[in-house]
């Protein structure tokens, strides 16, 4: 059992503000799916919590199994089993998917236990292959330098093909459903149930709206606004929010 | 944006180690007194017993040299001080052909530097100098019985005096330039190199190039004719020891191909970071025939080098790809120049640079399509990676199209290491380190691929990124 803690969490941007007080907890095998506006605090949770150097925590912590990470740097807490889909995934020339994958997960491995073997470059075109499978990939794409050239459905699928590789303890997915069509999302929306129910993972689902939850069930909705979590509840929450929309919430708690 | 202070510390650690500085003791058998003047001119050309022409040419050269003004384009030469050169060191008096008859403190060298080892895996032949002259040279036995001819360039004017006049000089004229003019006047060793027609020379020919002594000046000579249908592949690499004071490396090289043949040329420049690296390079390509240089720099203090590819046939094809790499207190001023004079022709120009710290990167090019050269194409690439914000890069193209029918395409990018694919890259597990080797190494990559196999890796450790992905 793993368990990701975040405790009164402030953080801010050129000094700018933008998380105000976060409190949540991740255990594994939990969906946790956080709504909220634009410039709510959404995705910066996720930079901060997987250590984006352009935010500064001015307050509160973070644990990882009970040990505070948020001093640590950023590939430190990816080799402790935190993982994040980008919203919009870097593109890195001339370095292919596949080498980038590898090195990655031979790195992890190695952080997690110094005698682990490294994966031979033949072994992992079997793993990769898996995840290019499970996300309906073109195979092309893994001799293809990370990124670059993707359409914006190609590097969302290529975000969720790498969590199949990495198997992360937790997975925050930062609006992974934005850019996708309906056919894609339920591509997506599959291979994260699939991998959420294979590896027991914990997730961390940041969203816009209402949709992706049509396909990945959560166990807690929450709606950020100004920084804040200002109100959690269970699935139904989220059907309301949709109906209602932001401003009822957010007029009710403040 | 600005680098993190752990990202520097990190960079300094990985792009600061020069290997290749130690020093060997030796003994020479002669050493030219510092400075140039007539009578050392005359002594090199003396102890190397050559022809009279040899001679004539040297002294002409030499009074060509002192009469053109240094270059005030590229790179800062105001401090070389000519004066206190040495122009010739005889480490010995022979050419060995076999490593167990090099002297010891030489072939100790040549072993901390991989070549006998090189050579005994994947090369046709090997040429190895030590200051001024080749120490070693071999060649595989199939191929001398084939015909080949890879010389020391001194042995070749012994040996071939009429095919080596024939060839000599004729791509890179006397006059060309002040440094063409000194190496002429003081050329020593260098590879010479005839593959006859239709004959393939599958695996690579190699020369290393050392220079040991202090205040030394190199000024090997090579050149390569590759007559019809025939092919070759030719790797310089070349190191020196660090000093204080500088050293001056000048070469000159010629390349003929000729109908239908293909010629690649490859170097590994990693001078340390005393020397000047001032060579002229040149190739004429005639009908249907192809020419490729993959050209390195990783050291030297300042680097003034444009290979040259003159397409004179119809079909005729040129590539020039480079990789220049500059860190603290060098410059590489760098480029490609191809001249279309046939119809039909294509060339390809990539070029790529990496400034780290101070260093500083330039590119410099000449694209010329003649009239009359019809449907020719060229494609031109420049790429620089600025690694901090202290690093610098400047790109001078110049094209010169006076053929309508022409198609030319250009690009030139310029970019940085951004925090947002450092981020990406840790957020997946990579160390720091392996973030900033992956994305260098992946700049480079396009130029490292075309490498073989074991100079990739080479030169991957020659830019100290130690990468735990090979290139494939």
């Amino acid at each position: 059992m793993d368990t990701l803690e975040i405790i009164n969490l402030h953080a801010e941007t050129n000094k700018i503000g933008i998380l105000k007080g976060i409190n949540l907890k991740i255990r594994s095998g939990e969906i946790h799916a956080i709504m909220g506006k634009n410039g709510s605090g959404k995705s910066t949770l996720c930079n901060v919590i997987m250590g984006h150097p352009k935010y500064k925590i001015n307050q509160g912590q973070i644990k990882l199994n009970g040990k505070k990470i948020e001093k640590l740097p950023t590939n430190k807490r990816a080799n402790l089993g935190l993982f994040l889909a980008f919203q919009n995934p870097t593109e890195i020339q001339g370095v292919t998917m596949n080498n980038f994958l590898r090195l990655a997960k031979n790195t992890n491995a190695k952080a997690q236990n110094k005698s682990s073997k490294h994966i031979s470059p033949g072994e992992f075109l079997q793993t990769i292959s898996r995840g290019m499978d499970l996300l309906k990939m073109d195979k092309k794409l893994a001799g293809r330098s990370v990124n670059e050239g993707f359409s914006g459905g190609e590097k969302k699928r290529a975000e969720i093909m790498q969590m199949a590789i990495l198997e992360p303890k937790i997975a925050l997915l930062d609006e992974i459903d934005s850019g996708l069509d309906i056919d894609a999302l339920k591509t997506v929306a599959k291979a994260i149930k699939h991998l959420h129910k294979q590896t027991k993972c914990g997730i961390l689902l940041i969203t816009h709206y209402q949709r992706i939850l049509n396909y990945i069930t959560p166990d807690f909705v929450h709606i950020i606004s100004n920084g804040k979590i200002i109100k959690s509840g269970d699935k139904t929450l989220a059907r309301k929010l949709e109906k209602h929309g932001y401003e009822k919430f957010v007029k009710e708690t403040s | 944006m600005t680098i993190p202070k752990r990202t520097k510390k990190t960079l300094e650690k990985i792009s600061n180690q020069y290997k290749f500085g130690f020093k060997t003791d030796t003994n020479p058998i002669y050493k030219s007194p510092q400075g140039l003047n007539n009578k050392i001119v005359e002594e090199i050309s003396r102890q190397k017993a050559e022809p009279e022409w040899m001679l004539n040419l040297r002294k002409k050269a030499l009074e060509i040299f002192f009469k053109k003004p240094l270059p005030s384009w590229g790179g800062d030469l105001t401090k070389i001080n000519f004066d206190l050169l040495h122009y010739y060191i005889k480490p010995q008096d022979k050419i060995e052909t076999q490593w167990k008859n090099v002297p010891k403190e030489i072939k100790k060298t040549f072993d901390k530097l991989g070549v006998p080892q090189a050579e005994r895996k994947f090369l046709a032949g090997t040429g190895a100098q030590f200051e001024s002259e080749m120490i070693y040279h071999s060649l595989q036995k199939e191929l001398t019985k084939k015909g080949v001819i890879f010389e020391s360039t001194d042995i070749a004017l012994k040996k071939y005096p009429k095919l080596f006049k024939e060839y000599f000089g004729k791509v890179v004229p006397v006059t060309d330039n002040k440094f063409a003019a000194l190496n002429y006047a003081v050329w020593s060793g260098g590879s010479f190199i005839y593959v006859p027609k239709n004959t393939h020379v599958n695996l690579p020919l190699q020369a290393y190039f050392r220079i040991n002594a202090e205040r030394m000046g190199q000024f090997e000579r090579t050149l390569i004719i590759a007559d019809e249908g025939s092919s070759v592949h030719y790797i310089e690499g070349c190191t020196a020891p660090i000093y204080s004071t500088d050293s001056l490396h000048s070469a000159v090289v010629e390349i003929i191909v000729k109908k239908g043949a293909r010629v690649q040329y490859t170097t590994i420049q990693n001078w340390s970071n005393n020397v000047y690296n001032l060579v002229t390079k040149r190739a004429f390509v005639y009908e249907n025939a192809e020419m490729l240089w993959l050209d390195c720099n990783i050291g030297s203090r300042l680097t003034m080098k444009y290979p040259a590819i003159f397409l004179l046939g119809e079909n005729a094809k040129g590539e020039i790809q480079s990789l220049a790499f500059a860190k603290e207190n060098q410059h590489q001023d760098t480029g490609a120049k191809i001249f279309h004079s046939s119809p039909n022709t294509s060339s390809k120009i990539v070029a790529k640079s990496i400034s780290k710290s101070s260093g500083r990167n330039s590119y410099r090019g000449l694209l010329k399509i003649s009239k009359g050269a019809k449907n020719t194409v060229s494609h031109v690439s420049c790429n620089a990676l600025l690694i901090d914000e202290n690093s610098r890069s400047d790109t001078y193209p110049t094209m010169k199209v006076e053929e309508e029918s022409a198609t030319v395409a250009h690009e030139a990018t310029v970019s940085k290491i951004s925090e947002e694919q450092m981020f990406y890259l840790m957020s997946r597990g990579l160390s720091e380190e392996e973030a900033v080797s992956t994305i260098v190494n992946g700049f480079a990559t396009p130029i490292i691929k075309q490498l073989p196999m074991e100079y990739a890796l080479e030169l991957n450790r020659l830019i100290e990124l130690e990468m735990t992905t090979h290139v494939a």
